[in-house]
């Protein structure tokens, strides 16, 4: 009877241990529970953007080369048109516009503050910087529809919407991002090179251009990367500045459209299980499928990068 | 051209980028506040917005707006939390683990405007509840939980190892550690990292329009029954944020005088984000001090 008793308190779990068991088991649903959002995102918005293809019979690759889009009227062929390529030139054109603006920015903002004005630019941009990421992106819309518009139309004349005035928008939002992605891969830099370099007579710009910058390559590149994917999926406030012309844009002056911008006007305007609705959730679709591309790239860039 | 010239030309050209850089933001916050803070009254901040005729003002939307994020914040902190903990206490380096971040990664990357249809769908649609305070606060949720997450992960991870030693010395769990010692010796990081989350979650839009809607219905402030539809603490009533708002009031912009109202709102919306920024670094450093007596 005594061995019983102390059999099975011994083979009892303690209290510590129950608490331990518990509290793993919380943590882990939660865990869990965003694992299980990413894949329902992923489930209901890949279900929702096939339907087009599986049950509304459009050719794949007319959804991404055609160029005429309205799907609610009959085209030519008696096929509603979703030809998506004016969004798709639309969303890359102001990304990588927008990437290859802020870029010089990035990287000379970067610079003044890790090689050329520590103590000032530690005070000041730095500051600047952090304040422009926290600014919500309807404002930076409200900004490019009452400053940017009316100054484009000014000075090349339209309207002022279109991807000029995008792409504007877009370089400011992602320009805090970039610069400071810039400023990490810099000061990672060690500082020995700064000093080599230096001891072999290099003036600072050479070495900051020939060390500095190079060893940092694969840091702003990730920089760039992000920003980009940030640009891709911006919707409102390139919605607000584009002017929602679902056609090929002319130049850069003239209305056009982006997927976010298309998504964002059409989507409550739309029949649910409808083509016109399906179609719009195929350009969400691809948004995702862009998102978790740039995501790669991000992943492929930093392990090239690791191996230097 | 020598290397000195080059290098003075360089020097320059970096300077002047930083003072351009410099110049838009001065450009930016200046116009905003100085078109915007003159039309901010009591007013302005307390009435109902007007569909039609000018003089409305953004009371609900700022309601709107707070409650969204404390009932955001209500739901996604604890799940956060306990993610985090998982994270940094309990995951090793396996290649589950691996996958895990991954995932958390997308999450925190994929646009706004695809959550928001997400939430759209799942809780709009398939759960029924309509365009409302819930659906927007879950789907800010979506939205928050992977930046929390990380961060919480971060600022546990900060906590030096030796903690953890001293408390599983004295018999306790790892559970009991992390909840007696480690969280609060990484209280400062956290908090601080969920206002920077809140300050985000205050500015959204992209993720609301379709899920908390843009309609902003009368509100009975005497009421304080949440079941009830008319009452500002029901979760079922569809909800216009500022945020929303000024994207609304731009888009369709019927009332005569929308850009000052949206100069206005968005006055108020920056303030309150600048607001956060810096609570979120005085907050940490405060309840440290507070703590350890440091």
């Amino acid at each position: 009877m005594e061995e019983d008793k102390i059999r099975a308190a011994m083979l009892r779990k303690s209290r510590a241990a129950r608490i331990e068991q518990r509290g793993r088991a919380i943590s882990f649903a939660c865990i869990a529970l965003i694992v299980l959002v990413v894949v329902a995102i992923f489930y209901f918005v890949a279900s929702k953007g096939l339907a087009t293809f599986y049950q509304n019979k459009v050719n794949l690759w007319d959804f991404l080369s055609k160029t005429s889009w309205s799907p609610s009227t009959t085209g030519p062929h008696g096929k509603p048109e979703v030809g998506a390529l004016p969004m798709i030139i639309g969303s890359f054109g102001v990304t990588f516009l927008a990437a290859i603006v802020a870029t010089p920015f990035a990287i000379g903002a970067a610079l003044f503050m890790t090689e050329i004005a520590t103590k000032w630019g530690a005070k000041i941009l730095q500051p600047v910087i952090d304040l422009l990421v926290g600014i919500p992106s309807v404002v930076y819309g409200f900004i490019g529809l009452s400053v940017v518009v009316p100054a484009i139309r000014n000075v090349f004349g339209g309207t002022g919407f279109g991807i000029l005035a995008g792409t504007f928008v877009l370089f400011i939002m992602i320009l805090p991002t970039v610069t400071s992605m810039t400023v990490d891969a810099i000061h990672a830099v060690p500082s020995y090179y700064r000093s080599a370099s230096a001891a072999l007579g290099a003036t600072r710009w050479q070495t900051t251009s020939r060390v500095v910058l190079r060893a940092a390559v694969p840091g702003i590149l990730t920089g760039i990367v992000f920003g980009m994917a940030r640009a891709f999926g911006e919707a409102l406030a390139v919605q607000m500045v584009i002017g929602n012309a679902a056609m090929l844009p002319k130049d850069l002056i003239s209305p056009a459209s982006t997927l976010t911008s298309v998504l964002t006007s059409g989507i409550g305007n739309t029949v649910m299980g409808s083509l016109e609705n399906n179609a719009l959730w195929s350009l969400a679709l691809i948004l995702l499928l862009m998102s978790l591309a740039f995501n790669l790239v991000i992943r492929w860039i930093g392990k090239r990068g690791a191996l230097k | 051209m020598n290397a000195k010239r080059v290098d003075k030309i360089a020097t320059g050209v970096i300077n002047v980028i930083a003072g351009i850089i410099v110049l838009i933001l001065a450009g930016l916050l200046g116009y905003i506040l100085v078109r915007g803070v003159p039309h901010i009254s009591w007013h302005f901040l307390t009435s109902p917005a007007k569909a039609f005729q000018a003089g409305g003002g953004i009371g609900i939307q700022l309601f709107n707006s707070f409650y969204l994020l404390v009932l955001a914040m209500l739901i996604s902190v604890p799940i956060s939390l306990g993610a985090g903990i998982y994270l940094s206490e309990y995951a090793g380096k396996g290649r589950i683990v691996e996958i895990v971040r991954t995932a958390i990664e997308i999450l925190s990357s994929l646009p706004s405007v695809v959550v928001g249809l997400f939430g759209f769908l799942l809780f709009v649609i398939q759960f029924k509840f309509g365009f409302s305070i819930i659906s927007g606060a879950l789907a800010l949720t979506m939205f928050n939980l992977p930046l929390l997450t990380r961060s919480i992960e971060d600022s546990l991870e900060q906590v030096a190892f030796s903690q953890r030693e001293a408390g599983l010395s004295l018999g306790l769990s790892r559970w009991e550690t992390v909840i007696h010692v480690v969280i609060p010796e990484a209280l400062p990081g956290i908090i601080s990292g969920m206002i920077l989350g809140a300050g985000r979650v205050f500015g959204e839009a992209a993720a609301l329009i379709y899920t908390a809607g843009q309609s902003a219905p009368a509100l009975n402030f005497a009421d304080w029954n949440p079941f009830d539809i008319q009452s500002p603490l029901s979760p079922m009533r569809p909800a216009e944020t500022l945020a929303v708002h000024i994207w609304k009031i731009n888009a369709e912009g019927i009332q005569p005088d929308a850009s000052a109202v949206s100069a206005g709102a968005s006055a108020v919306l920056i303030i309150v984000v600048l607001l956060f920024n810096f609570l979120a670094r005085r907050v940490g450093t405060f309840i440290y001090r507070k703590m350890t007596a440091a």
